[in-house]
């Protein structure tokens, strides 16, 4: 449905983006995940036609989109930050792109209406933008950019100024919503969560190229390369090869002989604890344990690790 | 993550928007080059030439007159600069430190002195300062201080209120005392403000001229003042022009130096929002700090303004309301009725406020457009530097010639006016402007609206309500301009403090009580159209 293609946008010789290509399908939702400065923006503003390129094309049903001002794409776009109109209440603001398509009240009046009650803000109709939360500013962004039906909606970072508790509920808010709405989007983030939550396909970015498009799974199975692997948080490579830390099995040692390394730190990270293991040949080597009863720090441990839980890397 | 260079929803190159681009540069410069340049050229022939030859201008400017005027200008505005600073200070302190219930209303209240007629204040002072002490260098101090506190309140204060506790708590866990913390952390931070409300305080009091020709009395005369006197009183147009000119070098430099001392002590710093650095008073000390500073400041500038309406309704026998029946009455002082003034004054400032939006809201949009000049912005403030008298003056030796003979042109009163208003308009609609974001009209763009849509539904409703804002401050000056207008306005024809000046001239009783009456009238009508503009100011809209 929407295909970039070979895009190239320079700015000051430097490529912001460099021959990206990314497609996206009716009613699927790509997540494109990248550190900060890798791209993600500019994509997306070339996409709704707020940046100009260098080369390549963007299509919409086949058709290039380069003839046609930002105002006529029928792309919605949610800013990072959300730029509401501080002029307008919250009324103002959804129905802002329905006036522009020149809806007749009762339509606009009806739409709003939808609109705040599918993210929750009934009520909310004639508050100042001013006095909302940051997650209810937010919905309203949210609302804003879906109430004149786009054929694709994009967000940039749209959760990347809430604190994480908040961040994690509006996720869940959007993956019911995206589901029910079958919506085409491409959702730009730096969190890993994010983008395996929300997108059916994830394309990875760095330094202004796409470098991985794959559903979460299959990215998670298979990493491209070593980078994006350790920018999924696999920072266990040896000899070409990754290792899951789920699949390294840690286990006290019984005399210092049979060491194998000596336990550096311990973390828990949620439901999982992991250690870090110092090996004899000097390597670290990362370990996820489940169990409460784990080795403490400056521990000698055994370590095992299932054959199951090794990728070669290409 | 920062955002891109090379949006594309303005429309560049296209026929339109070169016409509102020619429109936006054009009109600002035309009227600029007739109703300001063109008469300080002749200000400057006047001052350079006498009988069609070269002359210099050394045997004046050495003139010990010439000398003692200047020296007092110079000093009296040092002096005006720093007792309104420490007058202002505890106030600028609490306002930037402390929410308190009805901050905003002070905030407003403490602006009326600042936009009051200079001839409002003077005559204040006369009611208020004692015999003895009603004219001279003291009284003209504490009339610059109660006009320019508002300056400082405000610049200051509302930096200090967007300045990060945190900081000087930080600074506090380090070691440092109360008094180390605003020597060490609070004050190199208010530097810049502090210079810049400084700089605006300087540059009022220098160019000072309805407080110091009416408090001043004999031997204390600015250089505004002077060019007055010898302008109407002794008819020397030569040595008007050449003080207008020092004048004009003086004010120059001032500018100059402001600027470099603003530069030079620029912080750079996160600035918070108001309600994250604000707290209420908490202890008995600190509300004590509050309500004293907030008190003694409100008996400062209130009871002046008390004082004078009561002198206003005062008569030998009590109290009633005889000086303003008076009004209506034909008086020797004036060639017209009193009351006529009221009407002469609404309609003046009426014109002048359309004129000041229509050139100062145009010039706004070509300051703050894409590739806005410096040049062009600072062009638009000269008006302010050269003074009001100077203005005036230059009207009167520019325009007596035909064809240009417009001194009893009944535009030429609003024109003048209109110029002295314009550099406000400017300085409160360009930040507007600028401080659009960009992303809003992006925003807007993505949901279809087309780019004269977006002028139309972002940049009209919120450049609107400062474009009200601006027509407040421009008829509030208008209506109290006295400098320029002095010159200009037409015998048969006075404004509120012309009129008010001309009974300051006569004896009596009557003339004095009438004179209080009309200043009340006019302090009214000012005071009523600044709360009005309170009422619609932008949160955040700079320090006026």
């Amino acid at each position: 449905m929407l295909r970039v293609e070979n895009i190239t946008v320079c700015f000051a010789e430097l490529a912001a983006l460099d021959a990206v290509t990314l497609d996206v399908a009716g009613g699927e939702v790509v997540a494109v995940l990248g550190p900060s400065g890798s791209g993600k923006s500019t994509l997306l503003r070339v996409v709704a036609g707020l940046q100009r390129l260098d080369s390549g094309r963007v299509l919409l049903d086949g058709e290039d989109l380069a003839p046609t001002p930002p105002h006529r794409r029928g792309i919605g776009l949610v800013f990072q930050d959300h730029a509401l109109f501080q002029h307008k209440d919250v009324w103002g603001n959804i129905a802002f792109g329905l006036r522009m398509r020149g809806g007749t009240r009762p339509e606009i009046e009806r739409r709003v209406r939808e609109l705040l009650e599918l993210v929750g803000l009934t009520g909310f109709e004639h508050r100042s933008v001013a006095t909302l939360s940051g997650g209810e500013q937010q919905r309203v962004a949210l609302a804003r950019a879906l109430a004149p039906e786009p054929r694709v909606l994009l967000l940039d970072e749209p959760l990347g100024s809430l604190d994480r508790r908040l961040r994690d509920r509006l996720l869940d808010d959007l993956v019911g919503l995206f589901a029910e709405l079958r919506i085409t989007a491409i959702y730009v983030t730096h969190d890993q969560a994010e983008a395996f939550a929300l997108g059916d396909r994830v394309a990875v970015m760095r330094e202004g190229r796409v470098v991985q498009t794959e559903t979460p799974d299959a990215l998670w199975a298979h990493p491209a390369d070593e980078d994006v692997a350790r920018f999924l948080g696999l920072g266990n490579v040896r000899d070409g090869a990754i290792v899951r830390p789920e699949a390294v099995r840690v286990t006290a040692a019984v005399g210092e002989e049979e060491a194998d390394g000596v336990v550096e730190s311990v973390i828990r990270h949620g439901p999982t604890v992991r250690l870090r293991v110092r090996l004899a040949d000097g390597e670290l080597l990362e370990a996820a344990v489940a169990s409460l009863d784990h080795p403490a720090p400056g521990d000698s441990v055994t370590v095992d690790v299932d054959p199951d839980g090794i990728v070669r890397l290409p | 993550m920062t955002r891109p260079p090379g949006g594309g929803v303005r429309p560049h190159g296209s026929d339109p928007a070169k016409l509102w681009r020619a429109l936006t540069y054009g009109v600002p410069l035309g009227f600029l080059a007739v109703f300001f340049v063109y008469p300080l050229v002749s200000i400057l022939e006047r001052g350079l030439r006498s009988d069609g030859a070269l002359t210099s201008p050394l045997d004046l400017l050495t003139d010990p007159l010439t000398r003692e005027v200047v020296w007092f200008t110079v000093w009296q505005a040092l002096a005006s600069t720093v007792l309104t600073i420490a007058v202002a200070f505890p106030a600028a302190y609490v306002v930037g430190r402390y929410a308190f219930t009805g901050r905003s209303v002070v905030r407003a209240l403490i602006t009326i002195p600042f936009v009051l007629p200079t001839v409002v204040v003077a005559l204040a002072f006369i009611a208020i300062l004692p015999d003895g002490l009603e004219r001279g260098w003291a009284a003209i101090l504490i009339a610059h201080a109660f006009f320019n506190v508002a300056v400082v309140v405000r610049v200051v204060g509302t930096f200090w209120a967007s300045l990060d506790r945190r900081v000087t708590e930080a600074a506090a866990t380090l070691g440092a005392g109360p008094w180390q913390r605003f020597r060490e952390v609070t004050l190199p931070l208010l530097a810049p403000s502090l210079a810049a409300a400084a700089a605006i305080v300087f540059l009022f009091s220098f160019t000072s001229f309805g407080i110091v020709l009416i408090l001043g009395g004999p031997g204390y005369s600015t250089i505004e003042a002077e060019i007055y006197n010898q302008a109407v009183r002794i008819y020397d147009l030569r040595a008007a022009a050449v003080l207008s000119l020092v004048q004009l070098l003086c004010v120059g430099l001032a500018v100059w130096v402001s600027l470099r001392l603003e530069s030079r002590l620029a912080v750079r710093g996160q600035l918070r929002a108001e309600r994250d650095v604000l707290r209420r008073p908490r202890t008995r000390g600190e509300k004590a700090l509050v309500a004293g500073s907030l008190g003694a400041l409100g008996v400062f500038l209130g009871l002046p303004l008390a004082v004078l309406v009561e002198r206003s309704l005062a008569t030998a026998s009590g109290h009633d309301f005889g000086a303003y029946r008076a009004l209506a009455e034909p008086t020797p002082a004036l060639l017209a009725a009193p009351w006529e003034a009221i009407v002469n004054s609404i309609v003046y400032a009426t014109a002048a406020t359309l004129i000041a939006l229509v050139v100062g809201g145009l010039a706004a949009f070509a300051v703050a457009g894409p590739g806005g000049t410096r040049i062009l912005d600072g062009l638009l403030m000269l008006p302010l530097g050269a003074s009001a008298v100077m203005l005036g003056f230059g009207f009167v030796i520019a325009f007596d010639e035909a064809p240009l003979d417009f001194r009893s042109a009944p535009w030429i009163v609003p024109v003048a006016q209109a110029l002295v208003a314009i550099p406000f308009v400017v300085r409160i609609v360009a930040p507007t402007l600028r401080a659009i974001d960009e992303r809003q009209r992006e925003a807007a763009a993505m949901l279809g609206a087309s780019p004269g849509r977006v002028r139309r539904e972002i940049d009209v409703p919120i450049v609107g309500r400062a474009l009200a804002v601006a027509a407040g401050f421009a008829f509030a000056i208008s209506l109290g301009e006295f400098g320029a207008t002095v010159f200009l306005a037409r015998p048969d024809r006075p404004t509120l403090p012309v009129a008010i000046f001309r009974f300051l001239g006569r004896p009596g009783e009557l003339n004095a009580g009438q004179a209080y009456a009309l200043a009340v009238v006019l302090m009214v009508v000012t005071a009523v159209s600044v709360l009005l503009v309170e009422r619609i100011r932008l949160r955040r809209g700079g320090w006026l």
